[in-house]
């Protein structure tokens, strides 16, 4: 029970420490600017759930979010049609990973490792210097204002609602978790381990590519190296939600909560206490193994 | 000293004759991205001396830094957010991308905070940028060679990271230079990407196929390197132009006292976040004529006085300037037009 309520009493701890620090931060203004940027985390980190729910890892989702904004930022506003066909063919090849991964039987470490330089290259490729523009409409989305509750908000409730009922609440979800908790059983039951792979890394790759979009919308313009530090963010914000490495225990709703911590911890907080600029980076570190290793010591005592 | 710093002030004020509001009580930020470097270390410090004692002088009422943990732009962007909700006044920034970060920096323009870019300068129009006239230096460069070679002769070239506007504009002055004087003629370039070690192996392939060279030009950082190549190559030194390494400086030190060896050395000053400082001031000031596009000089030394500089730059570290209120009033002056 306190395994699950974890990432959000972490949340919880950290708004209080922005709240105390900041009063003028916990508003409807102040949470639009804060968490608009943990969208496309929460994204990237969704995806990365999915390849981990697998007793796999994906190494190159932040240079695959890069490419996404890159494409993004050029293809997608100028050849709209194009633009549609690459993104979706970089989901393809997602799942073409997949395939490869289970059928030669290699470490999906090593394969994404190198995907990410092939993702790397191909950014920089289509934008040589920092430049493109987000479509009006992806603009127009991310900088949308709902009345009450700001947009960020709305959009993490959505994507932990979706995701939740997808892999956790549907028959086709259990046998994805399941191709990670107990592949054998699975295969003796008749399943085809081959399609579940597909099936996860090609969701990595469509929720990579919300993430790049989602991550342009907001910054309207791109980079090739713009999600870089995604990777192991996505990588912390599954396990803080509550998800294990291998057995195919992951939480949708805490890997979005541990995103959004992820996102308030590392920057807002940091920047509301004043810590002086030598200290900045290291201070940055030390919050990210503290609430993580907070996680994991209670989550051991349970056991 | 408070009492000249006043005046000072006050002076300034007559000749901006425009200066409306107190700035006692407005806090600036700096949102750094990268502090991993010599240049970027002394541009903190710069930074860091100007503002304690503006701050000390009730110039300003805040001047923090923050400085972010990687070069990533979702990064530097999520800190200038948060910048905008601890309500700073004005933000100076030196950014992780030119376009990337122009989402956040519209909200801070939206929420009424004035930013000032400088060095990684931001494209959004509603930010100043600090630019440093690097055309200007590369053409400088040729110009000063004319007065050591006055006979003229074949010159090499050494480029500085390729792909960057900074390379792209000192090297666009140096061609410029040479067109202006058609006795010198650029033999050989190659990269050495502001980096001594880069420079010294770049230019020790290229020097056996090169004819005689009477000078270097280049962009900083590379000097050094340069005259460790020629000397192990046993060829006649040139006359290599320097760019305020301590380094490069020390080595013109020893050179002039041998035989009265003669150059010139420029680069920009990491304290050119002062001036940026002080414009984000001088805007809070009220004054509403400041061009959003400023071209200020580089730091150069001649050889009357780089000797005066030499004891003040640390070992391994390059010559910086701390800027005065005084300057960003003249250097807003120039930019008028």
């Amino acid at each position: 029970m306190l395994r699950s309520l974890l990432p959000a009493l972490s949340l919880a701890l950290v708004l209080i420490a922005i709240a105390w620090l900041n009063p003028r931060a916990i508003s409807y203004f102040g949470f639009s600017l804060m968490l608009n940027l943990a969208i496309p985390i929460a994204l990237a980190t969704i995806a990365q759930m999915f390849v981990i729910a697998g007793n796999e890892l994906d190494l190159s989702i932040g240079t695959f979010v890069g490419f996404v904004g890159c494409v993004t930022a050029t293809w997608l506003k100028d050849a709209p049609l194009l633009g549609v066909v690459i993104l979706l063919g970089s989901i393809g090849v997602y799942a073409l990973l997949g395939a490869l991964i289970h059928l030669r039987n290699l470490p999906s470490i090593v394969v994404t490792l190198g995907m990410s330089f092939v993702w790397q290259g191909l950014a920089i490729l289509i934008l040589p210097k920092p430049g493109g523009k987000a479509p009006d409409w992806l603009l127009a989305l991310m900088a949308f204002k709902p009345p009450f509750i700001p947009f960020p908000i709305i959009a993490a409730l959505l994507i932990a609602a979706v995701v939740h009922f997808g892999l956790m609440r549907t028959s086709y979800g259990v046998i994805l978790r399941g191709s990670g908790g107990n592949s054998a059983a699975l295969k003796r039951a008749g399943w085809s381990l081959l399609r579940t792979k597909i099936a996860l890394f090609a969701l990595t790759g469509l929720f990579g590519v919300l993430s790049g979009m989602a991550l342009i919308g907001i910054t309207t313009s791109a980079d090739a190296n713009i999600g870089n530090g995604y990777t192991l963010l996505s990588i912390a914000g599954v396990i803080l939600g509550g998800g294990e490495f291998v057995g195919g225990r992951v939480s949708p709703i805490g890997a979005v909560i541990g995103a959004l911590t992820l996102a308030l911890a590392a920057s807002p907080l940091l920047t509301f206490m004043h810590i002086p600029p030598d200290w900045q980076v290291a201070a940055n570190g030390a919050i990210l193994i503290i609430v993580l290793a907070a996680r994991v010591l209670i989550s051991r005592r349970e056991r | 000293m408070k009492k000249i710093f006043v005046l000072g002030a006050l002076a300034a004020m007559l000749a901006a004759g425009t200066a409306l509001a107190d700035t006692s009580g407005k806090k600036i930020a700096f949102s750094n991205n990268y502090a991993g470097n010599s240049w970027r270390q002394a541009m903190l410090d710069s930074y860091g001396i100007v503002t304690k004692k503006a701050v000390a002088d009730k110039v300003v009422g805040a001047a923090d830094v923050f400085t972010t943990a990687d070069k990533e732009v979702p990064t530097q962007a999520a800190q200038v957010q948060n910048l905008i909700l601890q309500g700073y006044d004005a933000i100076v920034i030196n950014a992780a991308s030119p376009d990337a970060l122009n989402g956040a920096i519209k909200q801070a323009c939206d929420a009424g905070i004035v930013v000032v870019s400088f060095d990684g300068i931001v494209t959004e129009p509603c930010a100043y940028r600090v630019v440093v006239d690097f055309k200007d230096m590369g053409k400088q460069e040729v110009e000063q060679m004319a007065k050591f070679q006055p006979k003229g002769g074949n010159l090499l070239e050494i480029r500085g990271l390729a792909g960057t506007s900074i390379d792209d504009a000192i090297h666009a002055g140096i061609l410029e230079g040479v067109a202006a004087h058609p006795e010198f003629k650029i033999v050989g370039s190659v990269t050495g990407d502001w980096d001594q070690t880069t420079a010294q192996k770049a230019v020790a392939t290229i020097l056996p196929s090169l004819p005689d060279v009477v000078g270097v030009v280049d962009q900083g950082g590379d000097g050094y390197g340069a005259a460790q190549a020629f000397a192990a190559a046993g060829k006649p030194r040139p006359t290599i132009i320097m760019g305020n390494r301590q380094d490069e400086l020390q080595w013109w030190k020893e050179q002039k006292e041998k035989d009265g060896y003669q150059t010139w050395s420029a680069s920009i000053a990491p304290g050119v976040s002062t001036l940026a400082f002080w414009v984000a001031q001088q805007v809070l000031d009220g004054r509403t004529d400041v061009p959003h596009d400023l071209l200020v000089p580089y730091l150069a030394f001649t050889q009357d006085d780089f000797e005066a500089a030499l004891p003040k730059i640390p070992k391994g570290g390059v010559a910086s300037h701390e800027y005065t209120q005084e300057d960003a009033v003249a250097a807003i002056k120039a930019n008028i037009k």
